[in-house]
């Protein structure tokens, strides 16, 4: 009387495949309603690539080139610097994505989208705040950011914090170069920082 | 110490078919979608208290069991209108036939919570005795038990 296993695995196959479609936006919306959504976020098209944006109850904590990190170190890097409590939510991430697209559109030269900085702290937090200052088509040598962060000698650890810049774009840390001229470096790799200059003028 | 816990989405990403699936056995179609939600939303409350990340799915399908149990709870303390038949009381002539699994998991639902939970890991999802003991928060002699005890009854109704 073994029957009872494979009637099982027949009954098994018979159930549905799938949750209903509408279940992973529920339990999203839900999750925001009970205040357990901590990390929302979803892929957003751009000229330069897929990026993950991610947003809090808070503000936006995270933007990031899908092609230079994978998201689900992205995803890992939230897990563990914010909270594990990390859902895609694509409706959830609607704002950054319209402001987003509007500034690639050459629509939009300012982010109004609040920014959630708790991730941040000491130098770094300096240095990106200063960096989140500097307007849309403008330069700044990263001993002038190092300067208004208050250390006009840590040139050097100003270049590190723009680095670890965790919001590309939206805190423009591609509008950083040397001085003298020549790019620097980027987190999206030099010829997005260059497209991103390019878009807003201030490179021919 | 604390433990690193992955992305609450990788954990939707691995076991939401399966535990839809678990909560359509376990309660039926029409409060399956109910019992999902709230197996998830009770997850995501509490999963930065976690202390250990091992474990993740016998811990998922504890809140799950736990949920369809009230599920079921909350369906007995519901007025059934005397025109609907309820779903157990299909006529047992219906069982056995080739067509018959709806009624399976009927039948799976008229077992005792431990026992409908130990069948449904083990021979739907294959979990180990110790996976279940974990589950079910029981010794692995016990889960064995209720798998055993759990198959010898539908095996019962199967063969009717």
């Amino acid at each position: 009387m073994n029957d009872i296993d494979s009637a099982l695995r027949r009954a098994a196959r018979r159930l549905p495949e799938q949750p209903p479609a509408a279940a992973d936006r529920k339990l999203a919306e839900r999750a925001a309603a009970d205040g357990l959504l901590d990390v929302a976020y979803a892929s957003v098209d751009s000229p330069l690539g897929p990026l993950v944006v991610a947003t809090t109850p808070r503000g936006l904590v995270r933007v990031a080139y899908a092609e230079r990190e994978s998201q689900d170190e992205v995803l890992e890097d939230l897990a563990a610097r914010v909270s594990p409590r990390v859902l895609e939510a694509p409706a959830r991430v609607d704002e950054p994505r319209r402001e987003l697209d509007e500034y690639f559109a050459g629509r939009r030269t300012r982010f109004d989208l609040p920014i959630n900085w708790s991730s941040l702290h000491g130098f770094t937090l300096k240095v990106l705040r200063e960096t989140a200052r500097i307007d849309f088509g403008e330069l700044r040598s990263y001993a002038e950011v190092a300067s208004a962060a208050g250390s006009p000698r840590a040139v050097r650890a100003a270049g590190n914090a723009l680095g670890a810049n965790p919001m590309p774009v939206v805190v423009p840390c591609h509008r950083v170069v040397r001085t003298g001229g020549a790019l620097g470096g980027y987190t999206g790799g030099l010829e997005r920082k260059e497209f991103l200059l390019r878009l807003e003028g201030a490179l021919l | 110490m604390s433990v690193r816990l992955p992305p609450f989405q990788s954990l939707l990403d691995a076991h939401q078919a399966d535990v839809y699936r678990f909560c359509v056995a376990m309660v039926g179609p029409v409060e399956a979608d109910d019992c999902f939600q709230e197996t998830w939303i009770a997850a995501l409350r509490a999963y930065p208290r976690l202390r250990r990340a091992d474990n993740l799915r016998a811990w998922l399908y504890r809140i799950a069991h736990n949920k369809a149990i009230d599920a079921h709870r909350a369906r007995s303390r519901r007025p059934v209108p005397v025109e609907a038949v309820p779903e157990s009381a299909a006529p047992a002539s219906a069982v056995g036939a080739e067509d018959s699994e709806p009624e399976l998991w009927a039948r799976v639902r008229e077992l005792p919570p431990k026992q409908r939970t130990a069948v449904f890991g083990r021979e739907v999802l294959g979990m180990a005795y110790a996976e279940l003991a974990l589950l079910l928060e029981c010794s692995e002699e016990a889960a064995r038990r209720n798998v055993h005890e759990g198959l010898k009854k539908l095996r019962k109704e199967y063969a009717k």
